[in-house]
């Protein structure tokens, strides 16, 4: 094999990297929350909309989830200006991350809404609850604890996704490691490095989510 | 716009484009049947190196485990650069869709291990140890006994993995492999709006993909009762 | 009544000792098992009757003392002795013991088939006699959750039993049946001791155990409390331990 490793220079570039974790870290962030609400609503739409507020729904779902997210940013990024609406790289590949995002979070707290038994309704019931208070101290907390894992999962998912923000220029960990490696011509090194960036990034938001499930939510601690 | 698109459609569905499209189309597909079928198989030699007994097999079992539980914590794109570049090192005149195919399918590995490990935990222990006690050997307790009662567990998931593996090829388009993906950005650069060409490819992946969503959700539904 | 093999032997345990590190599960087990003999253990839960049945088919790996079989001492290390000893032993424990994905035929003729290396003709031949035996003889071509759980354990000791093992080994066969299925399964036990089988039976059914054992041994945390005929440990327990143990049993 023709190429001496020569790992200094990608170190050197540590700070680098460290900068761009945190906006990859943003990416899936904001992606998460604002495909969460969306899928709050659309969650709720499918599971108590009418028929064409759910079949909208579906759609949507349906749509975003059989199609390649890394397109669904395509689209946005050279169409959008197309019709009039320019954005910068870093919104549009949010807005393409949140609306996909946006869809399989549809389906998780769908399954949460589902997952609450009749019994347990009737139980709060016939204790004397309000509605109200039916949802705040049976039902949202059933929720929560059936619905933690695939969140947490699908956070992490996200970290992973956030790389395809590189494509389109925008400077997050995979976006920077190519921009110093073309500067560097240290190519191997640098993607080792991030590799191992990102391997610690996932590791320590695994061990916080298990952290919080486990404290908060009562869920059983799982490296996920 | 919308005039814009329709004034391009007769074009872009013109026959060289159209063969153009549906020649990338077929790379996506055969990457696809590679990888899921060499992920798969490859797979499943990962989960029995992993679980095969006695402390002389340990550092097999933890080469095996370490790459499993690596390869799924780094995104794609990553892996694939990586790929791209120790292969070029090596053997700079490897084809880029043998490059990309290998990237994809060390990716496909460590998920596909996981879903067959589970299906393979899923037997009850008490089985397998009486198969043991009757001095089956461990291939034998796999063949007979493990992997019969596993397909319930593992199909379901399996069909859900490829659906998510198609979607995966489209990042290989950045290493330059002439897939969908590539075909697109092909296209938009020809002049065609990014919208109709965008907007086709984008179809086109869902004719590839949905109609396997579907099958996996069918397949659950009639797998279920057996489960239990 | 079905003849088995007239081979002279015995099962000589010595000081045996099984142990997952810091956690220690069977401390200095000696007895011995004439052929013909059925020797019952029993004890509370957790102290170590299962794992003894365990270590002597090879499932738990002991840590010191020796383990004979007709005079061939047996190397868990070794995996050709271990094949050998599980040649001639035949476990069945308490519950899941069926392939699910097999009738109730192939669950019964598939080791002696595939491991023992027997014609089918002859294996299925005996598999019937053995199903006949057991009282399943409609259930040939069933599936095992087609079948009750005394149906199934009862499988379970005719599969057992086509290995045409020197001992049989039964681990709380009956403890997850419910009531009304527990009689048939010891019933056929019963038959199987009038017949001449060897067998080690760990159980909690203490009129059982009284009624067909020729040796008792009471066990707890790992280790022999009392050993003797069963007149002697159930009736007249010497020390304060087996005075307790069966005390509570007794008193239901």
């Amino acid at each position: 094999m023709n190429y001496t490793f020569q790992f200094g220079v990608a170190l050197e570039s540590l700070p680098a990297l460290l900068k761009a974790a945190i906006l990859t870290v943003e990416l899936s962030f904001f992606a998460f929350w604002g495909g969460a609400l969306i899928g709050l609503a659309g969650a709720a739409a499918k599971t108590f909309g009418g028929r064409v507020v759910r079949q909208l729904a579906q759609a949507y779902v349906v749509f975003f989830t059989n199609t390649p997210a890394l397109l669904q940013i395509y689209l946005l990024y050279y169409g959008l200006p197309e019709v009039g609406i320019l954005l910068p790289s870093f919104t549009c590949v949010l807005l393409g991350l949140t609306l996909n995002a946006g869809a399989y979070l549809t389906e998780i707290q769908r399954a949460g809404f589902l997952s609450v038994r009749q019994t347990e309704i009737e139980a709060a019931e016939t204790l004397g609850m309000s509605l109200w208070l039916q949802i705040r101290f049976v039902i949202v907390p059933h929720i929560a604890k059936t619905i933690y894992p695939p969140l947490a999962n699908m956070f992490l998912i996200l970290i992973l996704g956030s790389s395809m923000a590189a494509v389109f220029s925008v400077d997050e960990l995979t976006g920077t490691a190519i921009n110093i490696s073309t500067e560097t011509y240290r190519w191997l090194e640098m993607f080792t490095l991030v590799a191992g960036v990102y391997i610690v990034l996932t590791f320590i938001a695994s061990l916080m989510l298990a952290f919080v499930g486990k404290r908060i939510f009562r869920v059983k601690a799982r490296m996920f | 716009m919308v005039e814009r698109i329709l004034n391009e459609i007769p074009r872009f569905f013109e026959y060289y484009s159209a063969i153009f499209l549906l020649k990338a189309m077929a790379t996506t597909l055969l990457m696809t049947l590679l990888g899921v079928g060499l992920g798969f198989l490859l797979g499943f030699l990962i989960v029995y190196l992993r679980q095969t007994p006695g402390m002389f097999w340990l550092p097999v079992r933890i080469i095996a485990i370490t790459y499993v539980e690596v390869f799924r914590r780094i995104p794609f794109l990553v892996i694939l650069y990586l790929v791209l570049f120790f292969i070029q090192a090596v053997s700079p005149n490897a084809s880029l869709f043998t490059i990309a195919t290998i990237g994809i399918c060390m990716l496909s590995i460590a998920y596909t291990s996981e879903i067959i490990r589970a299906g393979f935990e899923s037997v009850p222990r008490q089985q397998v140890e009486a198969a043991s006690a009757m001095n089956f050997s461990r291939w034998k307790i796999l063949r007979n006994v493990i992997v019969p009662q596993s397909w319930p567990v593992i199909l379901p998931p399996a069909f859900a993995y490829m659906v998510s593996f198609i979607k995966d090829t489209a990042l290989v388009s950045q290493i330059g492999v002439v897939e969908l993906t590539f075909a697109g950005k092909v296209m938009n650069n020809r002049g065609y709006s990014a919208l109709l060409v965008y907007g086709t490819i984008l179809i086109l992946y869902f004719i590839l993909s949905y109609p396997l969503t579907r099958l996996g959700a069918h397949l659950e539904k009639r797998l279920a009762p057996i489960k239990n | 009544m079905p003849t088995w093999k007239n081979v002279l032997h015995q099962l000589k345990i010595s000081n045996l000792s099984s142990a997952y590190g810091k956690n220690v599960v069977l401390t200095d087990v000696s007895f011995t098992v004439q052929k013909g003999e059925v020797v019952s253990l029993v004890g509370p839960s957790g102290s170590g009757k299962s794992t003894l049945l365990r270590v002597l088919v090879g499932l738990t790996a002991p840590t010191g003392g020796s383990v004979t079989l007709q005079g061939d001492t047996i190397n868990y290390k070794n995996k050709n002795s271990v094949n050998l000893s599980r040649d001639r032993m035949a476990i069945v424990f308490q519950q899941y013991n069926l392939f699910q994905n097999m009738d109730v035929m192939r669950n019964v003729t598939i080791a002696p088939i595939m491991i023992k290396k027997r014609g089918r003709a002859e294996v299925e031949d005996e598999a019937r006699k053995l199903l006949e035996q057991v009282g399943l003889s409609e259930k040939l071509s069933a599936y095992p959750d087609d079948l009750s759980g005394g149906q199934q354990q009862r499988v379970a000791i005719a599969r057992a039993l086509a290995l045409k093992p020197d001992l049989l080994l039964l681990d709380e066969v009956t403890s997850a049946l419910d009531p009304e299925l527990v009689t048939e399964v010891l019933d056929t036990i019963r038959e199987l001791a009038s017949g001449g089988m060897t067998m080690i039976i760990v159980s909690h059914e203490m009129g059982f155990v009284r009624e067909i054992s020729d040796q008792v041994i009471m066990m707890d945390e790992g280790r022999i409390v009392e050993i003797g005929s069963p007149e002697d440990i159930i009736d007249n327990p010497k020390t304060q331990r087996a005075k307790d143990f069966f005390g509570k049993i007794l008193r239901h």
